[in-house]
């Protein structure tokens, strides 16, 4: 008998897992070619990545039904190396994105993810979801109304036929109905065929025919940073998303390493580096998978439609298989997110909307998440600076200034305009004992306001700084200790 | 506190297993824990809808859908657990046990019973639960788990509860059953019963002199020991034993051997408590 998480994780839920598996691995071809496309290499390129990387992440993933394979936001960030150096390069970057991957699994940083807020995910599946949909619209370009016909009619089947039966996938009957129609009445649009080469085989281990020199280093590093940062980041969203869904956990740091090793046996068969699918998660554990025998059989039917179907599925028209991108296009955008938007605080809108429009015109996720992040600081650093109370009560020649919230960088000159130093006195007490002095602007603010009070000739003395600093320190270590939160409470 | 802990899902092993419990929490003068867990089996679908398609916000449409359904079902599970727990309250206050508490908790039992286990100083769980009560020559599906991450002695319930004088201990020299030895000498569970110890399997001087060891360690305890060695396989020796002698319990040390070889030779435990219809004592 396996232990008993193995067994869990692989084939306490084999039956639906199987089904499921056979659904995704529909979806994931039409991403697979048109991100092929995209990036600028044969659609073999894209199949292969997908194979290996499902594969892979069944078995090292660290969150089980999550599928992965080769994708969009991934592909983007390909499009030039592929232009200006070739497939071989590609591969290169690829490896080298799976070491950098595992190296952060490693690391440990997935625990990074805890600063990504709500907003800040929002905004990234919106802009998933836009940049899926935008690389769909080459294929409209100087297309006839055959190919709008035809996406309008598979869109109908695919969201039509639901209503009618539960039992097959649509986006199947849709492309099935598309390729016959096609091929009955011989009509003119982009098949699957046209777009380069299909598989008929299986992949084979190849060793990237590249210089292995420093030179090819520098090339390909800018581009395997980006491209290990952004199939980390989707990776870990998809995989929160599929933790909520389920509410059950996942290792993220595992992830990490998985989605690396994926990516470097995609390399070495022939693939492009890829990562976590958001949409194509949603249609799993929709279908009812769960485990990793659902990625893992995802992966291996891919392959197996492909390459004993490869004659078929190169007759497949391209309206069908946009349609079907749309449809994915549409699943993952948050569509609660702009009636949501006159209901959530604006500063929260306002680090969506900042994190989907950055993506979209850098065509990098990595760099619209750390936007997102960025901004979502400065709200929260802005918000907590409110949290700041002066209250002066005077006695005779003597004033108390009693100082109570956060003091920090974003609060110091609101802490130092509190302050009437106008007022004739010749003692001030500064009683900061409830006060938290976070960073030394803070302090230098303080210093500043004894000294301001000493040109006007009053005789300053502070009280509870030591309380009151001890946030200063900048040991870490000490707020995980037990009482940690109460000490900094008590004074 | 020390306590007995009495894992029951209300399958047709219930009485039994609040009869043995009583019988255990009489004897060591300890109050009985009832738990009963409600698993959600997260780890498996409650539905497939093999559309394939996903439409406008479909996570956020899905989770909801999903929260709907197992709400659902959380509440049904969580009705029978309450009357499975007052029917189980019921019955062993009749028996005379106080205090009896009831423990109620999601997740697996084998999860739950590591949490809850360290406060207990004996587990009790049927052999056979509610989902394999038709696989009738299988073992509870949660059965070996438990007993194999248990750091307490579990009591395996048989169907029918017997009041017990005469128990028989598989003697194999192990740690396991070192432990037990060690258990039956210190603890009243057993205390002035007819014992029977038994080796069995390789049979050679040194066994047979460790047996006689472990049969005088039981004697100057005030046991009344019955000590034989038969050669052959464990199994047949051990149940034709139980037959023979009117054996009421049987105690054993549990799953000696790693995962890997039981998957392929399988296991002596697990034979021994399919093929004895009387209750087991197991030490890990």
């Amino acid at each position: 008998m396996l232990p008993k998480n193995l067994y869990q994780e692989w084939f306490a839920n084999s039956r639906s897992d199987l089904l499921a598996g056979l659904v995704v691995a529909l979806a994931l071809i039409p991403e697979a070619i048109a991100f092929s496309i995209i990036a600028g290499v044969d659609p073999k390129v894209g199949l292969y990545a997908s194979f290996c990387i499902a594969v892979v992440t069944a078995f090292f993933g660290g969150r089980p039904g999550m599928i992965s394979a080769a994708t969009g936001a991934m592909a983007l960030l390909m499009v030039t190396l592929v232009r200006d150096h070739g497939l071989q390069y590609l591969l290169v970057a690829t490896l080298l994105t799976g070491v950098i991957q595992i190296a952060a699994g490693l690391a440990r940083v997935a625990d990074v993810m805890r600063f990504v807020s709500k907003s800040v995910m929002t905004g990234f599946v919106n802009a998933l979801a836009i940049l899926i949909f935008m690389a769909q619209l080459p294929e409209f370009k100087g297309a006839g109304f055959t190919m709008y016909a035809m996406v309008a009619g598979a869109l109908a089947i695919i969201y039509l036929l639901p209503r009618l039966t539960r039992a097959v996938p649509s986006p199947l009957v849709a492309i099935i109905v598309m390729t016959i129609l096609a091929l009955l009445f011989k009509l003119d649009v982009r098949r699957v065929g046209d777009l380069g080469e299909i598989p008929d085989s299986l992949p084979i281990f190849l060793w990237p025919q590249v210089e292995w020199s420093l030179a090819t280093l520098w090339i390909v590093l800018p581009y395997s940073l980006g491209l290990a940062a952004v199939g980390l980041l989707e990776s870990w969203m998809t995989a929160q998303i599929v933790d909520e869904m389920t509410d059950t956990p996942s290792d993220k740091n595992r992830e990490s390493r998985g989605q690396g090793l994926a990516n470097i046996v995609a390399g070495l068969f022939g693939g492009m580096a890829g990562c976590a699918m958001i949409g194509q998660s949603v249609i799993n554990v929709k279908s009812g998978g769960r485990g990793r025998l659902s990625t893992l059989v995802a992966g291996v039917f891919l392959l197996i439609m492909i390459v004993l179907l490869s004659p078929w599925v190169k007759q497949i028209p391209m309206p069908a298989l946009v349609a079907v991108m749309i449809m994915v296009s549409i699943g993952t955008f948050s569509w609660a997110s702009f009636k949501n938007m006159r209901l959530h605080p604006k500063s929260s809108s306002i680090v969506m909307l900042a994190t989907t429009i950055t993506v979209i015109f850098t065509h990098n996720l990595a760099i619209g998440v750390g936007v997102g992040v960025l901004l979502s600081a400065l709200f929260f650093a802005r918000k907590v600076s409110q949290v700041l109370q002066v209250t002066g009560i005077r006695a005779g020649e003597c004033r108390t200034y009693t100082v109570s919230g956060q003091l920090f960088f974003a609060s110091s000159e609101a802490f130092v305009n509190e302050f009437d130093f106008k007022e004739v006195l010749s003692k001030v007490v500064i009683d900061v004992s409830h006060a938290h002095f976070w960073d030394l602007t803070a302090v230098s603010c303080l210093d500043k306001v004894v000294l301001k009070f000493r040109r006007e000739g009053a005789e300053v003395e502070i009280l509870g700084l030591n309380e009151a600093s001890a946030t200063l320190v900048d040991r870490l270590a000490m707020h995980d200790k037990p009482g940690a939160l109460k000490r900094l409470l008590s004074h | 506190m020390s306590h007995i802990l009495a894992c029951t899902d209300g399958s047709s092993y219930a009485p039994s297993i609040y009869q043995h419990s009583a019988w255990a929490a009489t004897r060591m003068g300890l109050g009985v824990s009832v738990l009963h867990v409600i698993d959600p089996h997260r780890e498996l679908a409650p539905g497939t809808n093999l559309t394939g398609m996903i439409g406008f916000d479909a996570s956020l449409e899905l989770t909801e859908e999903l929260v709907k359904l197992e709400e659902a079902r959380a509440r049904v599970a969580k009705l029978k657990g309450n009357a499975i727990l007052e029917d189980a309250v019921k019955q062993l206050e009749a028996a005379g046990i106080a205090p009896v508490e009831t423990l109620h908790r999601h997740g697996s039992l084998v999860e739950t019973l590591g949490e809850l286990e360290p406060d207990a100083d004996l587990v009790v769980i049927g052999k056979r639960g509610e989902d394999s009560g038709l696989a009738k020559a299988h073992l509870g599906r949660e059965l070996e788990r438990v007993i194999r991450t248990s750091v307490r002695p579990v009591l395996v319930a048989a169907r029918e509860f017997k009041p017990v004088s005469q128990f028989l201990i598989a003697y194999d020299g192990g740690p396991s059953i070192l432990k037990a030895i060690d258990f039956i000498i210190a603890n009243p569970l057993l205390a002035e019963l007819e014992c029977h110890l038994l080796r069995s399997g390789k049979v050679d001087d040194k066994a047979l002199r460790d047996l006689e060891e472990t049969a005088t360690r039981l004697r100057e305890a005030g046991f009344e020991v019955a000590c034989t060695a038969v050669p052959g396989s464990v199994e047949e020796v051990i149940a034709s034993a139980v037959e023979e002698h009117r054996i009421d319990l049987l105690v054993m040390g549990a799953y000696g051997h790693s995962p890997i070889r039981q998957f392929i030779l399988g296991s002596t435990t697990t034979t021994m408590v399919r093929t004895c219809h009387i209750p087991v004592l197991m030490f890990r």
